[in-house]
């Protein structure tokens, strides 16, 4: 306490005019505050290592699992696992199809969900009104976010595949996943579209062009990097997914790559959950699965990491 | 100008994509799962503690697998919610800019983490764990999946609550600390407490997003369709059940019916996450206009 | 109050106010590279009203928050030079800045009232500095409503939230909150600058009121609410003190020509 003693309020003769309370009472007061005073600090730091610890705990965790992972796959991952098809019933071999699949799936699904996604994002930020309207289709995009990947593909097994009649094929695995990447691609958009300056769309009105025009020719070039940003975002997500693509899209085991819109194909997070739970040889095929995890791993986190640093440069550029 | 209302109608009318998709996706739910009724009731189908669907005569209880889902969700968000609101502090409050610049990214990653990797995780390094542990029959169970559902809603609960915390107005905090209020008593008094709602929305969007999640509790749960007792039984929750069962389920089958209604109660289970996170997100513009 | 004071008054009232409480010296104060105070040096009296006058972005704000070391919350900045409490170094590392705040209140340019109840505000500084005597809390929270003059008008309400206040109520709210820790020192940081010309009467009266038990700074870009309220004043010009004086002087006889051209130029 010795050396926050300034802090203590000193009474004797510093303030000459003292008629509102009496010295009792602020002497009461004061040595409560100093009573306490030490004890306050403690829990405060006691506390704020606790929400450091917390933040560190979560960084770990995405270091554990792809520490472990790549520790582990690491040797599995050869030139021949990236460009064979599986062998020896899915025990040997490489991942060649899945690879390719993941990629139609997911470059496919960016197809589907990019201009239904732009163009929304253009609706609710460019032309919508505040109102009930507005409300409700936020509403709508809210809860698609939010509906359960496993929930996409029940619907896309009786949409799709069923009452359409592609059976189980690309294009039903494609557009189960362009449902489920719709939201992402609004809301990277929409986040794209508010980072332009209104000055832009207002310098363009006052030279006489049509709402539609600015846009077309001044909106959307200012905020396409931040549209592609989400693009990738949005193919990675479907890159990733294997509930929705279960019932639609992949089987356990194609030789072929995949020749039409309608082909079956294998996919990487398919093939991991197979070869983990359902393989001929679980603990034998534990080198393809880690591999084939990494593999994954590597696309999504890489595909990540290539959109979180251009959109931090985005909005580096935009401050 | 003609131009303009047409292009104004088109976006509108894509704009509306969402609803319809969703609306679909109600549709064909429903299409497909309510056949299922014609074999049992709803209160059956509800609260039916047992779920056999291939045995004869098969029970379509889905009750055990409610459950499931329900204390799965629970468990992990009693470790998703401290950790994911401590880390957002942490962030909004306490690290440095540069940390935070660091971290952020890492929390952004987390979220990309692909669900069946973090299931592959479970499943080969934290069953083997617990089994050894805990001396349990199997390490795949409600806790492992709860600790890997944390995993997944852990950034969700974190970036939104970061969200909710950095825009409570400086005025405040200042106000508080010119008062001799000490930072955390600031945080506790003054900066949660106004960023609650915004909190709250950023935890219900976590739970909606463990409940609805499947590959982890496909791969880690254990899929005992069982009512669990402790922590480390298996057990097997509503994504589960559907993920691992269609393939085998014959084609519009009673057991393909009552997989595809128990799509439905999964969908309103999170339907129902989602509007109230809504409306507190609604609520909460209101008022915080108002203040203002 | 802007009537001639005879000498034998003033005087009188330099025994009385010659306590000096706050000293500053060599101050200068850094955002990043950016220096936003240039070698401040001055005195601040006991039960004084002092105000800080000056175009705006001219430091005074800056001077203000330096003595509460609200500063401390601009991870980039930095001070140099010394100012003291009681002959004691503020900045020095031995003091803790959450006591020094509780001695050295303050009053915001916007009203920001917590959204609490109006009588949760009051107490809150207490309650956070460990007083939990109920009885002791309740009478500390109408003796400070008192003393800002607010009391009266809401004192039927006092468990409603502090937010449905008028602006006025509110900011003098805000100077019953700050009251309540009982603190020596007040600064106001243009307390009045968001209030309509009723509510900045107000709180001017309350003002003159306050300065006989409390050390008071205010900032102000009104010349004329200065020249009201403050009985000395410090003119502040890009990061630097020009001129400080009895306000009376300053306004009348300013000693430098910078000060002077403000002054008139502002004053029409």
């Amino acid at each position: 306490m010795a050396e926050t003693h300034i802090l203590t309020n000193n009474q004797s003769g510093m303030q000459p005019v003292q008629i509102h309370a009496s010295e009792k009472k602020i002497n009461t007061l004061e040595s409560s505050f100093n009573r306490v005073h030490g004890r306050r600090k403690r829990i405060q730091q006691v506390l704020f290592m606790l929400f450091r610890t917390a933040a560190i705990i979560n960084g770990m965790g995405l270091f554990m699992v792809v520490f472990f992972i790549a520790w582990n796959g690491w040797e599995a991952v050869t030139w021949e696992f990236l460009t064979q098809a599986p062998t020896d019933s899915m025990t040997k071999g490489g991942i060649l199809p899945c690879i390719v699949g993941t990629l139609c799936l997911g470059i496919g699904a960016i197809f589907v969900a990019l201009p239904i996604g732009i163009a929304s994002a253009v609706y609710l930020n460019e032309y919508a009104r505040p109102g009930k309207v507005l409300r409700v289709i936020r509403l709508g995009i809210n809860n698609l976010a939010g509906v359960p990947s496993v929930v996409f593909g029940l619907f896309g097994l009786a949409f799709f595949v069923t009452w359409m009649g592609m059976g189980e094929s690309i294009l039903a695995g494609v557009l189960t996943l362009g449902a489920l990447t719709l939201p992402v691609i609004i809301g990277s958009t929409e986040e794209a579209l508010k980072a332009v300056p209104n000055t832009y769309r207002e310098a363009s009105l006052a030279l006489g062009a049509t709402k539609w025009q600015t846009i077309h020719q001044v909106v959307l070039p200012a905020a396409l990097p931040g549209i592609l940003t989400g693009a990738i975002l949005g193919l990675s997500r479907a890159a990733g997914e294997t509930a929705p693509i279960m019932f639609t899209a992949a089987v356990f085991f194609t030789p072929t790559l995949p020749t039409s819109p309608f082909s079956k194909i294998m996919a990487l997070p398919y093939h991991i959950y197979v070869l983990a739970t359902a393989g001929t040889n679980i603990e034998a095929t534990r080198p393809l699965q880690y591999g084939t995890s990494l593999v994954l791993i590597a696309l999504v986190l890489g595909m990540n990491l290539v959109a979180i640093v251009w959109r931090a440069r985005l909005r580096k550029k935009i401050k | 100008m003609k131009t303009d209302i047409s292009v104004r109608i088109v976006f509108f009318t894509v704009a509306l994509a969402s609803i319809a998709i969703l609306f679909m996706i109600m549709v064909f739910l429903f299409m497909e799962g309510l056949p299922i009724f014609k074999r049992v009731t709803l209160f059956e189908f509800m609260f039916g503690k047992y779920w056999y669907p291939t045995s004869s005569p098969p029970d379509f209880g889905i009750f055990p697998l409610i459950l499931a889902s329900i204390a799965v969700t629970l468990v992990s968000a009693m470790i998703s919610v401290p950790l994911g609101v401590m880390t957002a502090i942490y962030l909004a409050e306490l690290a440095h800019k540069r940390v935070a610049e660091i971290i952020k990214p890492i929390v952004e990653l987390l979220a990309a983490l692909p669900s069946v990797v973090i299931g592959f995780f479970g499943m080969v390094v934290v069953a083997p764990f617990l089994q050894n542990a805990f001396g349990v029959s199997t390490g795949l169970n409600l806790f492992n999946a709860a600790l890997m559902l944390s995993f997944m809603s852990v950034p969700t609960i974190c970036s939104l609550s970061e969200d909710a915390i950095y825009s409570v107005p400086t005025a405040l905090k200042e106000g508080s600390l010119a008062l001799g209020a000490t930072h955390w008593e600031t945080l506790l008094r003054v900066i949660l407490p106004a960023s609650i709602s915004g909190i709250s929305m950023a935890i219900i969007l976590g739970m909606s997003r463990a409940i609805g999640e499947t590959m982890v509790v496909l791969m880690v749960a254990g899929g005992a369709a069982m009512i669990p007792t402790s922590l480390m039984d298996p057990v097997r929750p509503m994504p589960a059940s559907i993920a691992a069962e269609m393939a085998e389920a014959s084609f519009r089958g009673d057991h393909y019916h009552a997989l595809f209604a128990t799509g439905i109660v999964l969908f309103l289970f999170t339907l129902m996450f989602n509007i109230v996170a809504d409306q507190i997100a609604h609520k909460y513009r209101q008022t915080g206009e108002a203040s203002l | 109050m802007a009537g001639q004071a005879s000498k034998k008054d003033q005087i009188k009232k330099e025994i009385m106010t010659e306590k000096i409480k706050i000293r500053a010296r060599h101050l200068n104060f850094f955002y990043g590279h950016a220096q936003a105070l240039y070698d401040i040096s001055l005195d601040i009296k006991s039960s004084q009203v002092t105000a800080l006058i000056g175009p705006s972005g001219c430091g005074k704000s800056t001077f203000l928050r330096c003595l509460n070391r609200m500063n401390d919350l601009i991870p980039i900045s930095r001070v140099a030079g010394e100012i003291t409490l009681d002959d004691v170094n503020i900045n020095d590392p031995s003091v803790d800045v959450v006591m020094l705040r509780r001695r050295v209140g303050m009053v915001f340019q916007k009203p920001n009232p917590f959204p609490k109840t109006i009588f949760e505000n009051v107490a809150y500084g207490l309650k956070v500095n460990g007083v939990s005597d109920r009885v002791f809390i309740e009478s500390r929270v109408e003796e400070s409503l008192k003393k800002a003059a607010l009391w009266d008008e809401i004192k039927d309400r006092l468990h409603e939230s502090a937010l449905g206040l008028s602006g006025g109520q509110q900011q003098r709210l805000c100077i019953a909150r700050a009251l309540a820790v009982e603190p020596e020192i007040v600064l106001m940081d243009e307390p009045a600058s968001a209030l309509d010309p009723i509510a900045t009467q107000k709180i001017e009266d309350l003002i003159g009121e306050l300065k006989e038990n409390y050390t008071i700074i205010i900032v102000t870009h009104s010349m004329q609410q200065a020249a009201r309220v403050s009985d000395r004043t410090a003119f502040f010009y890009m990061g630097k003190l020009i001129e400080m004086d009895e306000t009376e002087t300053l306004f009348t006889r300013p000693r430098l020509k910078q000060t002077e051209d403000y002054i008139t130029g502002r004053f029409g």
